[in-house]
């Protein structure tokens, strides 16, 4: 089994071009899509157990060795990301088969959205520099299609700038791609981290460091590089917004940990650079989910203060600070998922997103509504839910660094992100019903609860095993915090 | 040679960013194809712009041009010519969706709701 590393890239992009073939049969599709995903979550839980044995796995493909072609390299961190975003895309779809309309649904959508998991599959697995925009633009050319399909003249508007932005954001890689290959003359991530400190002029990395930081930050909407975020998400269908919400942003989150855990750690400078960044991020993130009270743009503003506070524990660059990231970035991606799911069904009971409009839900819904309850207080960081480890590691981290205002902007944006998260819930759940609840999903809503439910139990398992998690975590930060350990791992003498 | 190029790189790069920012869907689209154009370039040329055979192995031939920036910048070209095409039938499809190319006219937070 030396190819486990491949399996989570080639299985779903074998199921995609497989249901390429049969776009009218439906039932076909559904089936096939989740027990392709089901298959990829195997093996990728595999690919954790072997890597926590065997430590980091390493595939070079068509066996040249390691600097001179691409190795595809598993360490623990990119197995967790791995089982986690196959482990979101199978509920979302799940969730999907009960949403769409069978037109919606003929239209190639199981097969994007699997594209769209090969190319995050692919970007957290892969250990070259290059091969990673490859993997960005996979992903990013099914989510183009994806939130464009339908084609309502809200969707054609806002994709053409979602495009806009990822097109200017695609040059500007290739370029900083560009820029590291002249300066450095390899492509492989391994490598580069090897010959970067022999470079005389490390200002130059460091311009190139932040050029890397802007193309990941404009796929992580970190503040200023946000504006495009709101816009384009609230525009997508339920299913398809759970999915680049949970997904997406965090592969730029994740991009900017490993470039710079291992190739740009140029001393301070990039540390009050990642550390500014974050900080705006959480301010602004916090002040727009407590602006608005349309259900879907309070939670996309919540996906910008979680990237702040993650990138705030990367940015520390410290041990604990690092391990709080991670929790609370597989955190986040589940919970995130978990909580587009819920308002997507709450606006498709109502027929409304805006909170106005709402109102007493939890009478004819109970279930769904301390699912709901539950996800907004594991959202918050309520212990010992699953929100609560990341942000504790992440806050204990930043004082052991003798920074204050970052922890206490941290605490105060949990308590904004509660107050957005249960401003939905008293005005959506409690209170007089302000309308007959007649809308397109009610007779469907007891069949799109069960995924919806099954991914906040995987939240709050996670919350509560959090102590069995610990060993993994460890293991998964530790060939961050000794960049070393990933070099041996892939450059074998 | 390498500073002439990065001059017109220069050039390329600023031309489109005047197309980027202007109104016109279809000029901003050009400003992308623009830009693709420098990236692609920038590859070439920080590659190494050194004279030598192409990167073909011929005997009796002992320097060669670099031949991974080429690799590089082919597969950079199809993947931009993807975008490009679906976002020229985007383009198309909201003109006739939206009745105008003016990118001031796709503003809109109130249909949102």
């Amino acid at each position: 089994m030396i190819n486990l590393p491949i399996f989570p890239i080639v299985i779903p992009a074998l199921a995609a071009v497989i249901l390429m073939f049969a776009p009218k049969q439906v039932r076909l599709q559904r089936v096939m899509a989740l027990g392709a995903l089901l298959v990829t979550f195997a093996v990728s839980v595999l690919l954790v157990f072997t890597v926590s044995q065997d430590g980091i796995l390493t595939v070079n493909l068509g066996n040249w060795p390691a600097p001179f072609g691409i190795t595809l390299v598993s360490d623990m961190l990119s197995a967790l990301l791995v089982t986690t975003s196959t482990l979101i895309v199978f509920f979302i779809v799940w969730f999907a088969t009960h949403y769409f309309s069978d037109a919606y649904e003929s239209n190639y959508v199981y097969v994007a959205m699997l594209f769209l998991l090969v190319g995050v599959n692919g970007a957290f697995t892969t250990g070259d520099i290059f091969n990673l925009f490859v993997f960005f633009e996979v992903f990013l050319i099914s989510s183009y299609v994806l939130i464009v399909l339908g084609g309502k003249g809200v969707q054609l508007r806002e994709s053409i700038k979602y495009l806009l932005v990822n097109v200017i954001a695609s040059a500007l890689f290739v370029m900083a791609v560009a820029l590291l290959y002249g300066v450095v003359g390899t492509l492989s991530l391994a490598d580069l981290a090897q010959k970067i400190p022999l470079v005389e002029n490390q200002n130059v990395i460091t311009v190139i460091g932040v050029l890397f930081v802007i193309v990941f930050g404009m796929k992580g909407a970190l503040v200023p590089l946000h504006y495009w975020l709101p816009g384009s998400y609230v525009v997508a269908p339920t299913p398809i917004l759970a999915m680049f919400g949970a997904l997406l942003t965090k592969v730029g989150v994740y991009s900017i940990l490993r470039t710079y855990t291992l190739l740009f750690d140029t001393g301070s400078f990039m540390q009050t650079f990642l550390i500014v960044l974050a900080v705006l991020t959480i301010v602004i993130g916090m002040t727009g989910a407590i602006a608005y009270n349309d259900v879907k743009l309070i939670i996309i503003y919540n996906i910008m203060i979680a990237v702040g506070v993650i990138l705030y524990g990367i940015a520390l660059n410290t041990q604990t600070s690092l391990e709080g990231a991670l929790y609370y970035l597989i955190h986040d991606m589940l919970i995130k998922a978990a909580l587009f799911m819920l308002v997507g069904m709450m606006i498709g009971i109502t027929g409304s997103g805006q909170l106005r409009d709402m109102g007493g839900l939890i009478t004819r819904f109970p279930l769904f509504g301390w699912t709901f309850f539950i996800a907004a207080l594991s959202l918050a960081g309520i212990p010992p839910l699953s929100g609560f480890f990341g942000k504790l590691l992440i806050v204990q981290g930043g004082v052991a660094d003798g920074d204050l205002f970052g922890p206490l902007l941290i605490l105060l944006s949990s308590l904004f992100v509660l107050f957005s998260v249960i401003k939905i819930f008293l005005y959506g759940f409690w209170g007089e019903e302000r309308r007959v609840y007649d809308g397109p999903l009610v007779p469907y809503t007891n069949r799109l609860i069960v995924p919806t439910l099954l991914l906040v139990a995987v939240a709050v398992a996670y919350g509560f095993g959090a102590e069995a998690m610990h060993p993994f975590i460890t293991q998964a930060i530790e060939p961050l915090v000794e960049p070393e350990i990933y070099i041996d791992a892939v450059i074998k003498e | 040679m390498e500073i002439f190029v990065s001059i017109i790189i220069g050039v390329l790069t600023m031309s489109a960013v005047y197309m980027i920012l202007s109104k016109s869907l279809l000029r901003i689209i050009i400003g992308t194809g623009l830009l693709s154009h420098a990236a692609h370039l920038l590859v070439l040329t920080m590659g190494g712009l050194k004279t030598g055979a192409a990167p073909v192995l011929v005997d009796g031939v002992t320097e060669y041009t670099d031949p991974l920036p080429q690799a590089l910048v082919l597969t950079a070209i199809v993947i931009s010519f993807g975008v490009t095409a679906f976002f020229l039938v985007l383009a198309y499809r909201a003109y006739q969706e939206l009745t105008t190319d003016n990118i001031e006219e796709m503003k809109g937070t109130e249909s949102n709701d």
